[in-house]
């Protein structure tokens, strides 16, 4: 009795609030929204967006430090009124890139040894999406993380340089010179650091190893580069300058962006050097995503 | 209708055969895949959701092809791996709606699919607090959830009870069933435990080293499988009840065993119930010698019985080793002619 009344009387008192399982049918946006997804969301996570306070840390100190020196310098073009910035567009990068090393080995093994560690890889590949599109969305995510760090002082420098009321073709295209240099840069850095942090899944080991390899290569390049250009064989110096990743940059846009070299006494590579440089460079970022690619192939459920 | 179909689906490494010839039709329904550790259960769902490629056979999921079409496959298809994938220190709510994103769900229908879900399995307040603090269970509810919040039209849930205490294993079962009897989402569920999926399964497949063992309906399966438990308090006329009953049913051609190993071996006899009569044969004995019946019940099955029942000759050998080959083969020959 009690259940047939509300049969009786359709749409009168019953109705009750339905909680039952309702299916789906509305769009299903498929593996390019997915992929696009899955680097938005890496992006922000690069930045500690949707994750918790403590993980926003880090990252908004590097990118406060990283913009910090662009505003004073800026403060002091402007209040001197000076004929130009006190540093290059493309020298800000190379100054700066203790703190773009610590950025990316902090948030290189966040991108991919979370998921790893987590083993939430497998859940990412029971959905539409491939290994090709997992590595590339997390490959462009910190590559663009790292570009918005080291694009955002420049910006800072060009709108004080405006401010400042600097020759604006000049300060345009050093402007523009040193977004690409710092374009090249984000692909490469993020490329090692992505390959060394998807080695393991321990964070910890991850950090230190990517922290290792730049600041290690860098040093030892450097060092040898000072001994061989005390001892004036100054020939070797370009060449050496072929085995850091930020000597690589720094060679680059020496060679075709109008830098001035942060090599011992700016013995930069010539053009023809320059031309091995760009292909060891662009060489390196084929090559990581290379590694990526066949890392994930075996990383299946 | 088929919701999986594989065909002679073969899948061999250099060194083990993860798979063997396997051919099994699934209906739509609850489908149990049973079959022991290494038997080929992920395997075989690593080829169904098209991420392996078999060596050869082919296989069918939905009626998608899963050497070719495994992208469309896995959008129709949800899944939930055996061990634990969740990240501590996001919410549940977050997860899931990011996994719901991945699916290929807009960000407005994949908030209210979370929300939805969540409730479904019954995470309610928690689910805004990090998953590190979760416990098991409720870890299980957000691997589960992650899996339906798409609406998939079929679900593997590999191992879902593991890890969960009785109650927590009672309410995954409910919740599995209900992922079909509401939901209307047909499952495939891997377990190693046969007596789990008796009670959820419509329909049983039992694979043993990447072999079928047999596929039927959870009907037949307990028809020719349960064993019944029986205890009975002692006498001053006959001072062990237990051998006193074990004798009778012996007379009456009813074979037993003490069930050793088990908890309570010596006070409880095992026997494999023939049909109703076995109920009424049990009373009766018990009853003629005047003893009291402290329990009578239904035992779940461990798998290695029916891997002992799909072996004839293995299972005479051990009837003939145990010394009581008559009423062995008697029994026996009935649980394989169900068999593969």
């Amino acid at each position: 009795m009690a259940v047939e009344h509300p049969l009786t009387q359709p749409g009168e008192q019953t109705r009750i609030h339905n909680i039952g399982y309702r299916n789906y049918d509305g769009a299903r946006l498929g593996r390019a929204y997915a992929r696009r997804s899955l680097y938005s969301q890496s992006l922000r996570g690069a930045y500690g967006l949707g994750r918790s306070v403590k993980s926003k840390v880090l990252p908004m100190l590097l990118f406060v430090v990283m913009c910090v020196p662009a505003l004073i310098m800026v403060a002091v073009a402007v209040a001197t009124k000076a004929k130009d910035l006190p540093v290059d567009y493309t020298r800000y990068a190379v100054i700066m890139q203790a703190v773009i090393g610590l950025y990316v080995a902090s948030q290189g093994p966040q991108a991919v040894s979370r998921d790893l560690r987590f083993k939430t890889v497998p859940l990412y590949f029971s959905r539409p999406i491939e290994t090709g599109d997992y590595v590339r969305a997390k490959y462009a995510a910190l590559a663009s993380a790292l570009f918005i760090l080291t694009a955002a002082p420049l910006i800072v420098l060009y709108v004080g340089a405006l401010l400042a009321k600097l020759d604006f073709s000049d300060q345009s295209k050093g402007f523009g010179q040193g977004l690409l240099s710092v374009a090249l840069l984000s692909l490469l850095f993020a490329g090692i650091g992505l390959v060394i942090s998807a080695i393991t899944p321990r964070r910890g080991f991850g950090i230190a190893a990517v922290i290792a390899a730049l600041t290690i290569s860098y040093g030892a390049v450097s060092t040898v580069q000072a001994i061989a250009f005390e001892r004036s064989s100054s020939g070797a110096v370009p060449w050496l300058g072929l085995f850091s990743p930020i000597t690589l940059i720094d060679g680059v846009q020496t060679a075709f962006l109008g830098a001035s070299s942060a090599f011992p006494g700016e013995v930069g590579p010539s053009s023809g050097q320059g031309v091995v440089y760009l292909v060891v460079v662009l060489g390196l970022i084929a090559g990581c995503y290379g590694l990526l690619m066949r890392r994930y192939r075996k990383v299946g459920l | 209708m088929t919701v999986i179909a594989t065909e002679s689906l073969s899948k061999r490494y250099p060194r083990v055969t993860a798979l063997d010839r396997l051919s099994v039709d699934v209906g739509p329904g609850v489908t149990g895949l049973v079959g022991a550790n290494g038997a080929g259960k992920s395997t075989l769902i690593k080829i169904l959701l098209g991420l392996s490629p078999a060596t050869e056979g082919s296989a069918r999921v939905l009626g998608l092809d899963v050497a070719t079409e495994g992208g469309a496959i896995r959008e129709r298809v949800g899944y939930m791996p055996e061990h634990d994938c969740l990240p501590p220190d996001v919410s549940a709510t977050e997860f899931v709606v990011h996994m719901a994103r991945m699916s290929g769900l807009p960000p407005a229908a994949a908030r209210e699919r979370t929300a939805d879900t969540l409730r479904h399995v019954g995470l309610y307040e928690e689910r805004y607090r990090p998953i590190g603090g979760y416990s098991t269970g409720m870890k299980q509810r957000v691997k589960l959830a992650q899996a339906l919040v798409h609406d998939p039209q079929l679900v593997f849930l590999d191992e879902p009870t593991n890890g969960l205490d009785p109650v927590g294993r009672d309410d995954m079962l409910g919740l599995i069933r209900r992922i079909h009897t509401d939901f209307g989402i047909s499952v495939l569920v891997t377990s190693h435990l046969l007596g789990e999926l008796e009670r959820t399964c419509d329909h049983v497949v039992v694979v043993d080293g990447g072999k079928l063992l047999r596929s039927s309906s959870t009907t037949d399966f307990t028809k020719t499988t349960t064993t019944l438990a029986i205890e009975v308090t002692d006498t001053d006329e006959h001072l062990d009840g237990t051998s006193a009953v074990r004798e009778v049913l012996h007379a009456r051609g009813i074979e037993t065993h003490d069930g050793s190993g088990l908890p309570g071996a010596g006070h409880i006899l095992l026997l494999t119930t023939e049909g109703e009569d076995t109920y009424d044969l049990v009373r009766d004995v018990v009853a003629d010698l005047g003893l009291g019946l402290v329990r009578m019940e239904q035992r779940r099955h461990h798998i290695a019985e029916v891997f002992a029942d799909s072996d004839e000759q293995r299972a005479k050998d051990e009837r003939a080793a145990s010394g009581d080959p008559r009423t062995g083969d008697d029994q026996r020959k009935e649980a394989v002619g169900h068999g593969s």
